[in-house]
């Protein structure tokens, strides 16, 4: 090899390496100092390494931090449930359409998910074409809301949840070898057999990198509960959200922030020791 | 051996005419539950924007979008661009997303041949901080964008918007291009060198041809993330708004149908997008298919 050669792949990857060390890496470092300064926006912030603030946040903020890891954990399961059998039959039943099913899954991703969210809020608002339809039949109470309560943020992140845990899914259950179905069969073994000892088994590396993506994504969400939720359902991503830009409490809002970035990168980290990075990658591909 | 094997060979023709169409109809049955189930979920995942779709065309009297029908008209579809500020905030979005889409597709799409086709020092770094941008939280990602931001004293408008559409946009490039260029047959890079090709020749001509698709799907994809992107925006915006940012302040005080006329036209547009590219990808797939690997890619032809 000459050395232009060899020097090859560093031009080549330069740019990426710059802009996510400096854009990325260097961030998730720099809200870790942030987090041990002092000060208020008008006079400054000094660095005074209070590492204490780690521990005073958490200690007033467990509730909305147990509430989003309650909150992410429920709705990914509740996705998890409803996509398999979708991803399912794409890819087992799908036949030639399989491109066209796996499009119309992904078609709520071309609207904006605040608009997704807002929508929502609109049509189970108590006035929404829902309630008053539910009031008309006498099946709910005058006073029956939707809004504001765990079920709506719950329901919204498990529905913007949904297209993200099929691709996962559909990318495992598409690698099966369908003689190993059939060759269950043969050897009478029933369906449910076949499913839970034969293809469950062998679509978990699907599950979890659904379950990664699904799971991180929603413990870290504010939309959700900012549009349909109420004061009962504040997640960590409010808390987090609102003292950066409103309140403008940066050391607060770094603490808090750092917290959930160790606890879902120790889980990401696990995740890829284990799994390794592929079944993420090819969903994502 | 013959003689008991021929029993068993007798039997098979006897038992499968009554267990197979059996067989076969309990598999139909499931199929169609879970085609029923299938089609149902999807159907609750187009509401919202049906509602959107459906909404954008009434009347309402107070130029806030209401629940209550007040009849179809087109008025809000010829007054699109009557909310300024909106008009704006659209504006921002559109630029950042080709901005960064641009980009990201400039420095990703190297990175993603360097992983490809090269051993090189830092590689596994390289890897395992593209997972986690992937996988990381953007209220995380937005968080500490901010926190440098901040640190730095930059101040926040388009430009750092930009620049943080890229950083999540760049990883997808890298993951997208990457699982394309290990699909295609290494060996026509070699002829075209064989034949006299120099490098940059044998990119031109070969790879870039072979990549295209990829190319394509990758940038669909950070278009479509980057205008739909809320949280991370939020925290890098400052005081420029983007569509997102814009529709999200005006909830609490009630949105102008405006809203919905443009989140259906970015429907329209984006469906049409991604409808045009799986179908030039069944085609060119089917004109290129004896030097394409059988690599299934599924999500690629569809974004």
């Amino acid at each position: 090899m000459t050395w232009k050669q060899r020097l090859a792949p560093y031009a080549l990857g330069f740019p990426t390496a710059f802009w996510l060390t400096l854009f990325f890496a260097v961030p998730l470092i720099s809200v870790l100092s942030v987090a041990l300064m002092t000060g208020n926006p008008e006079k400054g912030f000094t660095l005074t390494w209070h590492f204490s603030i780690f521990w005073d946040s958490l200690k007033q903020y467990h509730t909305q931090f147990l509430r989003s890891f309650y909150y992410g954990a429920l709705s990914t399961l509740i996705a998890l449930v409803i996509a398999y059998p979708m991803a399912y039959f794409i890819a087992f039943h799908g036949g030639r359409n399989k491109s066209t099913y796996l499009l119309i899954i992904l078609l709520p991703f071309f609207v904006s998910y605040v608009i997704r969210a807002f929508s929502w809020q609109f049509i189970l608002s108590n006035d929404g074409i829902f309630l008053t339809f539910l009031r008309n039949i006498g099946l709910v109470s005058k006073n029956f809301t939707i809004l504001h309560t765990p079920f709506a943020v719950i329901a919204a992140l498990t529905y913007d949840a949904i297209p993200y845990m099929v691709l996962p899914l559909f990318v495992a259950l598409e690698k099966i070898d369908r003689r190993v179905i059939t060759a269950a069969g043969d050897l009478y073994a029933n369906p449910v057999m076949t499913f839970v000892r034969i293809v469950l088994p062998l679509t978990s590396a699907g599950i979890f990198a659904g379950f990664l993506l699904v799971f991180v994504t929603n413990v870290g969400d504010y939309v959700a509960a900012g549009i349909l939720g109420g004061p009962g359902t504040t997640m960590i991503g409010n808390v987090i959200q609102n003292s950066y830009l409103q309140d403008q409490t940066y050391p607060l809002a770094s603490a808090l922030s750092s917290i959930l970035m160790i606890v879902l990168l120790v889980i990401i980290w696990l995740y890829a020791r284990v799994f390794g990075t592929e079944a993420v990658e090819e969903a994502v591909a | 051996m013959s003689a008991v094997e021929a029993p068993a060979a007798a039997g098979t023709p006897v038992a499968a005419p009554s267990k197979a169409p059996r067989r076969r109809e309990r598999r139909s049955r499931s199929a169609l539950i879970l085609g029923g189930f299938t089609w149902l979920v999807i159907l609750y995942t187009l509401v919202p924007i049906i509602v959107m779709i459906i909404f954008s065309f009434n009347q309402t009297p107070n130029g806030r979008v209401t629940f209550h029908w007040y009849g179809a008209t087109t008025q809000w579809y010829v007054h699109i661009f009557e909310i300024s500020d909106l008009t704006t905030a659209l504006v921002h979005s559109i630029e950042v997303a080709c901005a960064s889409t641009l980009i990201s597709i400039l420095i990703g799409v190297p990175m993603a041949m360097a992983l490809a086709r090269h051993r090189f020092l830092g590689r596994a770094a390289v890897e395992s901080v593209v997972f986690v941008d992937i996988a990381a939280p953007s209220v995380v990602v937005g968080a500490s964008l901010l926190a440098l931001f901040l640190t730095l004293n930059v101040t926040r408008g388009l430009a750092t918007i930009m620049i943080a559409h890229v950083a999540f946009n760049v990883a997808f490039v890298v993951v997208v291009v990457r699982a394309r260029i290990a699909g295609l047959d290494r060996s026509i890079e070699r002829a075209a060198a064989d034949l006299g090709a120099s490098p940059w020749v044998t990119f031109q001509k070969v790879l870039l041809p072979l990549m295209l698709p990829g190319i394509v799907a990758a940038a669909l994809l950070c278009f479509a993330m980057s205008i739909d992107d809320f949280i991370i925006t939020q925290f890098v915006a400052g005081q420029t708004l983007t569509f997102p940012l814009w529709v999200y302040g005006a909830v609490k005080v009630g949105i102008p149908p405006q809203v919905f006329v443009m989140g259906t036209m970015i429907f329209l547009f984006g469906a049409v997008l991604a409808i045009g590219n799986v179908f030039f990808q069944r085609r060119s797939e089917k004109a290129a298919a004896p030097i394409q690997v059988a690599e299934p890619q599924p999500i690629t032809t569809v974004l």
